[in-house]
């Protein structure tokens, strides 16, 4: 199925509005379309969405390729901010254009490859794929947890995602900023890394929230 | 007070502040010196070489938990020189970075010196930015510069010096080279430099600008830093402003606007800018070799962490540090020559005679050399028993603590100490708790949550012995291997049990544990000493005057017939658990000082009345048997009067059951001692 990127956008509002609102949520007011447009029209074709009097519906086939769209958006953002460094108020504009480039199947490669992250740049969760419950990991990821790190190996902090923000400011207050170079000295019984010429240790739950790209095994 | 309005006074500098300033510029004649940095980066010993004075120094983060102030000389002019705990940024997490924070807004400091480690400037640099944002006349201190020459490398401090628009000095602290030079730029500091200025990104930058202009009240910090830390979100500048100002719902506004812009938290993009802007500075200044050979140190202190070779080390540290040197020498040896020889032998029987010779009058005769005299019992156990035994302790604390190995015995013990509701920061109040748990209470405070706090409180008051009282209690076991191993395995027994129970019942989030992990380094004999004195000067000071007291208390209770009274109400609960009438009276010490009731087991050890069963069951009682007063006291400060009685009123039945049970148990199992 290809949708054109009209019928995506309106997809994703809708998704994000019931996930809001409840089922109810959309009008064709509020998402600003009329019954004429064409996305509508596309849309009522493939049975993704049906209009009762002035609601827009999303059908169970309509929400699991939504969920699919928002999926792809939220790894794009995810790719842009953490490996291509994306400067954050471009991101937006970028991820757009670039989430419809992605073609079903390539998404799980991307997810694979960010190391299933749960979360978009924004905090809200991206839906998990196939990959993700399988946890199949054929092509080697790129980003990994400070935990998923074995001695010795090298890498780049791409992002912190902490429960707390206060942890968060915590961390990068000792120097633990995304883009600092690590090395991983020791994983038991405490994680110790060496950034700069420090050495800090954390614990395991810390060092699950800590992402990483490789750049040496 | 309202800490609100106490709040608002720290921060605000309302306009007759500054009259008041205007007025205090003729008569204040003392200039002040902060000191204000990371942890570990040599505060303390900086401190030690400006004022002459002594502040605790050592190689773990967070010693100094309290602000500590000294007076200097710099030439002909005078200045008072202020400590403050480490704090990694402007924005506080712990109750010590509050303090120092606070101290920058409240004392307007003339001039405030950043000592950073020099081998880990680009880490260091985004606090100088904040200092010098925040419009702070900041003088940056490469200290410990041999460590980073030894690493190789080297930093251009003139071009360090351009780029920040700040003087730049470097030290060596601790052998006070480089101390010379910062006492110059000190003393020629002028307001007029030209700091640099971090420029954040558009939509920070204009809600700065937005910011700035909507507040109307002056603030002792520029307002830029104000309005940083309002976009971080930091909970007491906001209740400030919202308190003080009329237009807080458009600041709100103008913050909530910018945060959309952003995918990530203001904070962290706040944060990234600077770590950029630290990186720039420093790939410009910095320049070292790209493969560092792997030192001697260096390769100590990975087998110090690698639990395979880390746990038996750190078993082979406790066994000599603490078992050998403080229990046997400290506590045996030493004892044993102070007891028998010093004051048996010479200065109890010169006393004795004196006075009887002075004053035929006998009640008082009994108040300074009696059984309980001030003299025979009072400075007898501060002298002959606590002094040599603390201070074993403290050399041997302080010795570990300069090595740096504090930190990695912290993280070997991290997953231990989680099941107990801590994490391994904790081991710091632990340890020092085996010194002194008054001293170690003090300490939780670096403890990130309410609830580390408590129960590390609550820990220390129950099943942590205090050096003297572990030295002496240790000395009457010595010589008996199966009683010292059912004393010390019944109270790990009760430490994790009930720190595992207390950590299961009370709420709260789990703790984290992360943590700097400082260099090893060699401790320097001149820091270890000074740090044992100042420690055992403390420790004295606070023993002295209770031993002093105890016995007064006890002449007025024989004289009154009151002591009796107590001590057959007391012995009540001891023959229950299986003790002699007589072991009452340790009982009775023990409520003045945990060293002062095992000081009191002691004497009915020697005298045999005690043995077997019925000594391992008071030492193990006695172990869990009330905190001092000393203790409690503080306990009631740092906790508050409602949790220090809750932890009395739970340990006082607790011990005295454990008792009972320990002297059931060995009588059934027909244990022979």
């Amino acid at each position: 199925m290809e949708l054109s990127e009209d019928a995506e956008e309106i997809l994703e509002v809708l998704w994000t509005n019931s996930k809001r609102d409840g089922d109810l949520g959309s009008t064709l007011e509020s998402i600003g379309q009329d019954r004429n447009d064409e996305a509508i029209k596309e849309l009522i074709e493939y049975t993704l969405i049906k209009l009762s009097q002035n609601h827009v519906l999303l059908t169970s086939k309509g929400l699991s390729e939504a969920k699919t769209v928002i999926r792809r958006h939220r790894l794009a953002e995810r790719l842009l901010v953490d490996v291509l460094e994306i400067e954050d108020v471009l991101v937006e504009d970028v991820a757009c254009k670039f989430e419809h480039l992605i073609r079903e199947g390539v998404e799980d490669n991307i997810c694979i490859l960010l190391g299933h992250p749960r979360v978009c740049p924004h905090g809200s969760p991206i839906p998990k794929g196939k990959c993700c419950l399988k946890r199949y990991d054929k092509a080697s990821r790129i980003v990994v947890t400070l935990s998923q790190m074995e001695s010795n190996q090298e890498g780049r902090i791409a992002y912190i995602h902490t429960k707390g923000s206060e942890r968060l400011q915590k961390l990068m207050a000792m120097g633990i900023t995304p883009g600092m170079q690590i090395h991983v000295i020791q994983r038991f019984l405490s994680y110790v890394f060496q950034i700069g010429h420090t050495q800090i240790a954390v614990d395991e739950e810390i060092a699950k929230e800590i992402f990483i790209i490789r750049t040496s095994s | 007070m309202n800490p609100l309005l106490n709040l608002k006074r720290r921060i605000l500098g309302f306009r007759q502040n500054h009259d008041d300033n205007a007025t205090n510029k003729t008569i204040k004649v003392l200039n002040k010196i902060a000191l204000v940095g990371s942890p570990n980066t040599g505060k303390s010993v900086l401190f030690n070489k400006l004022t002459g004075s002594y502040a605790t120094v050592s190689n773990y983060p967070g010693t100094t938990v309290e602000v500590t102030r000294g007076r200097g000389k710099i030439g002909e002019k005078e200045f008072e020189v202020v400590d403050t705990p480490g704090t990694y940024s402007l924005l506080p997490i712990t109750e010590d970075e509050r303090v120092a924070r606070t101290l920058l807004l409240e004392e307007k400091p003339d001039v405030v010196i950043q000592p950073i480690d020099a081998k880990n400037l680009e880490r260091m640099l985004p606090l100088t930015l904040q200092l010098i944002e925040a419009g702070l006349p900041v003088i940056l201190d490469l200290n410990m510069i041999d460590e980073s020459e030894k690493l190789g490398m080297t930093i251009n401090t003139l071009r360090l010096k351009e780029e920040l628009g700040i003087p730049v000095v470097m030290t060596i602290a601790t052998i006070g080279s480089g101390i010379k030079s910062l006492k110059e730029e000190i003393i020629k500091y002028s307001k007029t430099l030209k700091p640099r200025k971090t420029r954040y990104h558009t939509h920070i930058e204009s809600a700065l600008e937005k910011i700035s202009s909507l507040l109307k009240n002056d603030y002792l910090l520029s307002k830029r830093t104000i309005g940083l830390l309002l976009l971080q979100k930091d909970p007491e500048i906001i209740n400030l402003v919202k308190v003080g100002e009329k237009r807080f719902k458009l600041v709100e506004k103008v913050i909530f606007e910018t945060q959309q812009k952003y995918s990530h938290s203001l904070n962290y993009i706040i944060n990234r800018k600077r770590q950029w802007e630290a990186k720039g500075i420093a790939s410009n200044v910095l320049t070292y070799p790209l493969n560092v050979k792997s030192t001697f140190s260096e390769r100590l202190s990975r087998l110090m962490m690698n639990p395979l070779t880390g746990v038996p080390i750190l078993l082979l540290v406790l066994y000599f540090g603490l078992y050998q040197f403080v229990g046997v020498f400290g506590a045996q040896t030493l004892v044993d020559f102070l007891e028998e020889v010093v004051f048996g032998k010479y200065f109890n029987p010169f006393i004795i005679s004196l006075f009887k010779n002075l004053i035929p009058y006998l009640p008082i005769q009994t108040l300074f050399i009696g059984e309980y005299g001030i003299i025979t019992l009072g400075v007898r156990y501060a002298l002959a028993l606590i002094l040599p035994i603390v201070s074993t302790f403290f050399i041997a604390f302080s010795i570990i603590e300069d090595t740096g190995y504090l930190p990695r015995m912290a993280l070997l013990i991290d997953r231990v100490f989680k099941k107990i509701g801590l994490n391994g920061r904790a081991v710091i109040p632990m340890i020092l708790g085996l010194g002194c748990s008054t001293m170690a209470t003090i300490v939780t405070r670096t403890l990130e949550t309410r609830r580390e706090r408590i129960i590390a409180t609550f820990l220390l008051a129950l099943a942590i012995p205090c050096s003297a009282q572990m030295g002496v209690l240790l000395g009457i076991l010595s010589g008996n291997p199966l009683a010292t191993l059912i004393w010390l395995i019944l109270l790990i027994g009760v430490f994790l049990l009930i720190g595992f129970l207390t950590a299961t019942l009370m709420p709260g989030e789990k703790p984290s544990f992360y943590m700097e992990i400082p260099p090893l380094r060699m401790p320097k004999l001149s820091n270890v000493l000074m740090k044992t004195y100042t420690r055992v000067e403390w420790y004295l000071k606070e023993v002295f005057p209770l031993f002093i007291l105890g016995s007064i208390l006890i002449w007025i209770g024989q004289m009154t017939g009151l002591f009796d009274l107590v001590l057959s109400a007391l012995s009540y609960p001891v023959v229950w658990i299986g003790l002699p009438k007589e072991a009452a009276v340790a009982f009775l010490f023990g409520f003045f000082r945990r060293d002062y009731g095992a000081a009191g087991l002691y004497d009915l050890q020697q005298s045999g009345v005690l043995f077997g069963i019925p000594l391992v069951t008071a030492a193990v009682t006695l172990t869990l048997f009330v905190p001092c007063v000393a203790q409690f006291s503080v306990t009631i400060k740092e906790r508050g009067i409602k949790t220090a009685v809750s932890i009395a009123l739970f340990i006082v039945p607790f011990a005295f059951i454990v008792g009972f049970l320990l002297n059931l148990t060995l009588i059934s199992l027909g244990v022979q001692l």
